[in-house]
């Protein structure tokens, strides 16, 4: 579904990403783990052809998305949702604006659908009547869930999530964990979330990967990177300041 | 010397390879401008803010350039003894130069800063990619808009800002320095034609495009937070301030070879 190969990044004169090859199957949740600033968030963009890698190719539904001109892009980005780090809500539109921003540009459905859209979309990531808000209104857990209600919106076939439940409480945290997999089993969603929550990662992953110095270090599922020899992968999921990666 | 030539070699490769993406940036903005769809909700928009935003500004340099211009040119046309010539002094100049030019300059402090800061914050905070994650072209969704919208109003606040320079420099003449009424209108009309008008129309066009495309171009290549959007906001109106200035030379001397 998702084949990464190869795929090597040169960002601000720092080899970010040195060749990561990623396999991720039709209808699976594949979670990144990684250290902070170990480029797991450079990986997602350039999954959505926000950047472009320096070798390597990211082949979706059989095609390179790296090699693509934009207008076959954005033909595909339209079956793509993201969630972005920051959120990075449009900040001069109004919630309502930013979630149905998609299904404007893109669809002939008129205000009556598309405000029915928002609603639903809004309440699945736990918020209520703030359609009106504008995105400055909003706190940071807020913000956040807009963001993935605006990245559900048109119905995606594949969701990049990147740190979905950094900066909400745990409760929330958990409904869009629980959000994450009802998507995944309804639907039949294919997503890559990248996260440092070790919880979420074990709650929503069908399989996790650790992404470390540019590689990816180890890929199996839960059970299998629980109880993983690996000794970056051990230090990384319990989360312990002595070990192989230095801090 | 060594260092000297290398240093201003790489300058000058970066100058041509900047100039070449602009070009580019142009060129993309010119084909989503024919191609794609008008968005009229976002032009307007871009129009209102431009445009109403910009009058009062717009009036009161438009006034005071047209009434020092009269005061000057009274001080000298008086030891002549032609000071009626005022009237047509102020009106050409206005129309020609100072109308336009004024009204590039105060739209580049205005309207491109505010342009440059906007997209440039956008690019930092992640929206412009998400514009793009969301299948959406980013020149065609915020910079045809502002490139159209300043395209339209440029001109028009010119014709705006000529109009306040002539009463600006009525008022001087006639009422403060008591030069005959009539004289003085007839002397303007008979002296400042459609051709003098139309140069300075022409010419904020070309400022119009000037400010748009820079100060666009500059907020959506922003890199580093908030002082790169500083840095950006700046460049954009130091940039754009000196090509309106060299564009009008380059202007006035084509125009003059077409004896427009
Ligand atoms: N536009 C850029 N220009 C230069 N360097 C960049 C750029 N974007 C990212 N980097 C660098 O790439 C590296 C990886 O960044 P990235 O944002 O992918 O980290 P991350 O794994 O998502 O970290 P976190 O978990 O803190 O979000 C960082 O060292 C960062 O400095
Ligand atoms: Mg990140």
């Amino acid at each position: 579904m998702i084949s990464i190969r190869g795929l090597k990044k040169f960002l601000g004169g720092k080899l970010v990403l040195e060749e990561v090859n990623l396999e991720v199957k039709q209808g699976e949740t594949m979670v990144v783990i990684g250290p902070s600033g170990c480029g797991k968030s450079v990986l997602l963009k350039h999954m959505m052809g926000l950047l472009k890698p320096d070798a390597g190719q990211i082949i979706i539904y059989g095609k390179d998305i790296t090699r693509m001109k934009e207008r076959e892009l954005n033909e595909m980005r339209k079956k793509f949702g993201m969630l972005f780090q920051e959120a990075a809500l449009f900040d001069s539109l109004s919630v309502e604006d930013n979630v149905s921003f998609g299904l404007r540009e893109h669809t002939n459905l008129n205000g009556q659908e598309i405000k029915k859209i928002v609603q639903e979309k809004l309440r699945m990531v736990g918020l209520g009547d703030i359609a009106g808000l504008k995105p400055s209104e909003l706190s940071g857990g807020m913000r956040k869930r807009v963001g993935l209600a605006r990245a559900i919106a048109m119905d995606p076939e594949i969701i990049f999530y990147d740190e979905p439940t950094t900066g909400v409480d745990p409760i929330m945290g958990d409904v869009i964990n629980n959000l994450i997999l009802e998507l995944q089993d309804r639907l039949n969603i294919t997503s890559v979330a990248v996260t440092h929550d070790m919880n979420s990662a074990y709650k929503i992953a069908d399989r996790i990967a650790m992404l470390y110095e540019g590689k990816i270090v180890e890929t199996g599922d839960v059970e299998s990177i629980k109880t993983t020899r690996n000794p970056i992968v051990k230090q990384f999921i319990q989360g312990v300041a002595e070990g192989p990666i230095s801090v | 010397m060594k260092g000297w030539f290398a240093g201003s070699g790489r300058g000058i490769l970066s100058g041509v390879e900047h100039t070449g993406r602009v070009a580019i940036f142009f060129g993309q903005t010119l084909q989503f401008g024919l191609t794609a769809r008008w968005k009229w909700k976002n032009i307007i928009e871009q129009m209102v803010n431009i445009g109403v935003g910009s009058l009062p500004v717009i009036m009161i340099t438009g006034a005071f350039m047209g009434m020092v211009l009269a005061l000057q040119s009274y001080y000298q046309l008086h030891k002549l003894a032609v000071e009626t010539g005022i009237g047509a002094l102020v009106g050409l100049s206005m129309a020609r130069e100072l109308g336009p030019v004024m009204t590039g300059i105060m739209l580049t402090a205005r309207v491109g800063a505010a342009m440059a800061a906007e997209l440039g914050t956008m690019k930092v905070t992640e929206q412009i990619d998400a514009l793009q994650a969301l299948a959406t072209n980013p020149i065609q969704y915020l910079v045809v808009p502002r490139f159209l919208s300043c395209l339209i109003l440029a001109p028009l606040l010119t014709v705006y800002t000529v109009f306040i320079g002539v009463t600006g420099g009525y008022l001087i003449g006639v009422k403060m320095m008591g030069i005959n009424s009539a004289f003085y209108l007839s002397h303007t009309v008979s002296l400042v034609g459609p051709a003098d008008i139309m140069t300075g129309l022409i010419k904020a066009v070309f400022f119009g495009m000037i400010i748009a495309i820079v100060s666009c171009y500059k907020g959506l290549t922003t890199t580093g937070g908030a002082e790169g959007v500083g840095k950006a906001t700046t460049g954009a109106v130091v940039t754009s301030s000196i090509l309106i200035l060299i564009a009008d030379f380059f202007l006035t001397i084509i125009f003059k070879i077409i004896n427009m």
